[in-house]
């Protein structure tokens, strides 16, 4: 498929404008809450609250008997919410651990939750039919009204983040501080917890509970890498998580056979790979193209210290070389026909004849230099 | 009950007792969220090894799908050292990768065959007896029973070898290092036997489950022991007793054998949390109110001590009082009273209160000490 066709597409298809809007929205509330997840160590709860939510969602359905995307994500919420209540209480009251107390109601009320489904799969009704696009999502049963929920929730959400912003970027950074300042750090603590919940229940639809906890980190630790400011961060999380969930359920809605959770994901974790490699400062190709470009510096530099001690030992400086004495000098860091090729270049060195070098006098200059340098240096 | 009922509750109990073993080490080493991106990324490792196999019982699969989880494993810890990502995020970035890949996989090109993706997610125990093993032209069981007693008998055979090494680096790590125990080899066994058992309990009971049998019984055992052997015994006790009540139950139902199985391993964490002996919830209450009553005789004591004999005593040492002075509560206040009236330390006149010699004795030793 062309990229033109594809774009006309998007403009002109009316399911494919709803998919796209409703993944853009979830992406942009999930980035936002994402970062905050993120910084304050809690990336996998995230995952634990789109597991737990599956039972919520099943209840939603028996007790209301009605598919409406409300009474679905009202449940999911309430019971992502109750699960995070329980791992808390579970680290408070016990001496069992965080992680365990995460996995262990995860996985419970998961299991409670295909316990539930299969109840209802054997129900006489027929219009359970559904449900299980809650387990890996599916973005082309989008409709006009849940990507409405999508948004008022979702703006809900960031209205409050916005109003309690200094509260929530003190809580993540020194919570201990804020308590002797005075705020309601434990009410904090559950209200940001619960908008996190709201967040993540809207894009079950979409992604799925299983993957769901893609879309909180991802794009949060993808945005890491660029800034170290708390606003900045939280801008590019969600513009991260826009482009993840666009691009995820476009694709997978182009192609049949393609769930549409994980191709979000995917784009996600795209995404994080190119931060985590080409972020200004803390991408790691730049490192290594610094370790390179330093290494490149030090051997050239061996080189031309290595010929102004020969020409030392020489009477007269313009002597040559050969080549392989400076290989044999150089052993152990190599590079020496680059360095010859570099410092050639600067006009430091010349070759004498067939592969035999020596040191110009402006290099004999400089390789001085560097050999003071060096002996004062400690 | 029918031979498939039977071989069912066999395999269950073979899972639950697998799966508990290393359960006990990754909680106590505060590794259990590993489980769960080990048992999810596999999934990649089953697809993969699946179109290259075309058996979905082959122990080559097994160590195909378990190699993912090493490298799972591997992966978060490269991710975590580049300092870029903290370790839990890390988690939550490598494992949906690898478990989307697999979960398209699956759906693009695996659509006619045996293998998708409910069923690996989710499990279906209730078809493993259909699926049989033959020797010699007879019947001799269904093959998940042989697989996963084998990977029972793997799992005793490396702990019960290694406990000592196992234990030790589990609780000291440094000093396990210093003595010249290899941590990386220690950690990355029990992740290769991690990732071993939840492929073979992955075909029972899904990955999901896995994280349950894996957590929820050694956690509900960790409220109840202190020792190492007996937490092993009993979270496997435990995972047996869970499996084999959540098929019941699954089968009264007809719902999910391993939703079923996974629910009762919560409800026996939960019985435990509450009613454990010393750190169950309610123990902790009755404790806390019994202490509390204890302390308010104490003071009561040391509050009669110290009028008796002064003037005004009268008014001090008198029921009444109590309320303005410790400013108890009147029902709390006659509730103490009578409590230590019973344990022979005062003795009432009226609504005078009296100390009696071993009353004044404790009032003493209270103050000193």
């Amino acid at each position: 498929m062309d990229i033109v066709g594809f774009v006309d597409n998007l403009f002109a298809d009316y399911t494919l404008r709803q998919v796209a809007m409703g993944a853009a929205m979830l992406g942009i509330v999930n980035g936002v809450l994402g970062s905050f997840a993120v910084l304050r160590k809690q990336s996998l709860l995230g995952d634990g609250i789109s597991h737990a939510a599956l039972p919520g969602i099943a209840l939603a359905f028996l007790l209301t008997g009605s598919k409406s995307s409300l009474a679905l994500l009202l449940g999911a919420a309430a019971a992502g919410w109750i699960a995070t209540l329980l791992i808390m209480s579970i680290v408070k009251h016990t001496r069992v651990k965080y992680d365990s107390a995460l996995g262990l109601v995860l996985s419970v009320f998961f299991g409670f939750g295909l316990v539930l489904l299969t109840y209802i799969q054997k129900m006489p009704v027929a219009t359970q039919a559904g449900l299980d696009k809650f387990l890996f999502g599916q973005a082309a049963t989008l409709l006009r009204k849940d990507v409405m929920t999508i948004g008022v929730l979702g703006g809900i959400v960031l209205v409050f983040l916005l109003l309690f912003w200094k509260e929530f970027k003190l809580i993540s950074f020194d919570p201990d501080f804020a308590f002797s300042l005075g705020f309601p750090v434990r009410i904090l603590d559950v209200l940001l917890t619960t908008l996190l919940v709201i967040a993540i229940v809207i894009g079950l639809q979409t992604v799925g509970v299983v993957l769901m906890s893609a879309m909180v980190v991802a794009p949060a630790a993808a945005a890491r890498q660029w800034t170290d400011r708390l606003g900045v961060m939280v801008t590019v999380s969600g513009i991260f998580g826009a482009v993840a969930g666009v691009s995820g359920a476009l694709v997978s809605s182009q192609a049949a056979r393609i769930p549409t959770g994980p191709t979000i994901v995917l784009c996600a974790s795209a995404i994080v790979l190119f931060s985590l490699l080409l972020a200004p400062n803390r991408g790691m190709a730049w490192g290594f193209v610094r370790e390179q470009i330093n290494r490149r510096q030090l051997q050239t530099d061996a080189v031309l210290g290595d010929l102004y001690v020969l020409a030392n030992q020489h009477q007269e400086p313009g002597h040559g070389h050969p080549i392989e004495v400076l290989r044999t000098m150089a052993h152990g860091h190599g590079g020496v026909d680059r360095s010859l090729k570099v410092l050639k270049e600067r006009g430091l060195v010349q070759e004498t004849g067939s592969g035999e070098w020596a040191l110009t006098p402006p290099g004999m200059e400089e390789a001085g230099r560097l050999s003071r340098q060096w002996r004062e240096t400690p | 009950m029918t031979a498939p009922q039977i071989e069912i509750q066999l395999i269950a109990s073979a899972v639950a007792v697998s799966c508990a073993l290393p359960g006990c080490f990754l909680i106590l080493r505060r590794m259990a969220m590993m489980s769960d991106a080990i048992s999810h990324s596999i999934l990649l490792g089953i697809a993969v090894g699946f179109f290259v196999i075309r058996d979905l019982t082959s122990p080559l699969l097994v160590l195909s799908a378990a190699m993912t989880g090493v490298v799972t494993v591997s992966l978060v810890e490269i991710l975590t050292r580049t300092k870029r990502v903290r370790e839990d995020a890390a988690i939550g970035l490598i494992f949906p990768a690898l478990f989307s890949i697999g979960v398209i996989l699956i759906s693009r090109y695996a659509g006619d065959v045996h293998l998708d993706v409910d069923a690996v997610l989710l499990g279906e125990l209730a078809f493993a007896p259909f699926n049989r093993l033959s020797a010699l032209g007879y019947d001799i069981g269904p093959k998940g029973l042989y697989l996963m007693s084998g990977i029972l008998l793997l799992n005793l055979f490396f702990i019960l070898t290694f406990y000592k090494e196992l234990k030790l680096s589990t609780f000291d790590a440094g000093l396990a290092g210093a003595l010249g125990f290899s941590p990386v080899i220690i950690h990355y066994g029990l992740m290769t036997i991690v990732s071993i058992t939840a492929v073979g309990a992955f075909d029972a009971v899904g990955s999901v489950l896995v994280v349950a049998l894996m957590i929820a019984p050694p956690a509900t055992a960790y409220l109840i022991t202190d020792r190492l052997s007996y937490l092993l015994a009993a979270s496997s006790l435990i995972g047996v007793i869970s499996a084999i009540s959540g098929y019941w139950v699954a089968h009264a139902l007809d719902v999910s054998i391993a939703g079923s199985m996974a629910t009762m391993t919560g409800v026996f964490f939960v019985a435990t949390f509450l009613a454990a002996p010393d750190r169950g919830l309610v123990s902790i209450f009755v404790r806390r109110a019994r202490q509390r009553v204890e302390f308010a005789q104490t003071m009561l004591l040391v509050h009669l001590y110290n009028h008796e004999g002064l003037p005004g005593v009268e008014r001090e040492n008198h029921m009444d009082h109590l309320h303005e002075h410790l400013r108890w509560e009147p029902g709390f206040a006659g509730r103490i009273v009578g409590a230590a009236q019973r344990k022979g330390s005062i003795s009432r006149d009226g609504a005078f209160l009296l100390l009696t010699e071993n009353g004044r004795e404790t009032a003493r030793q209270a103050m000193v000490g």
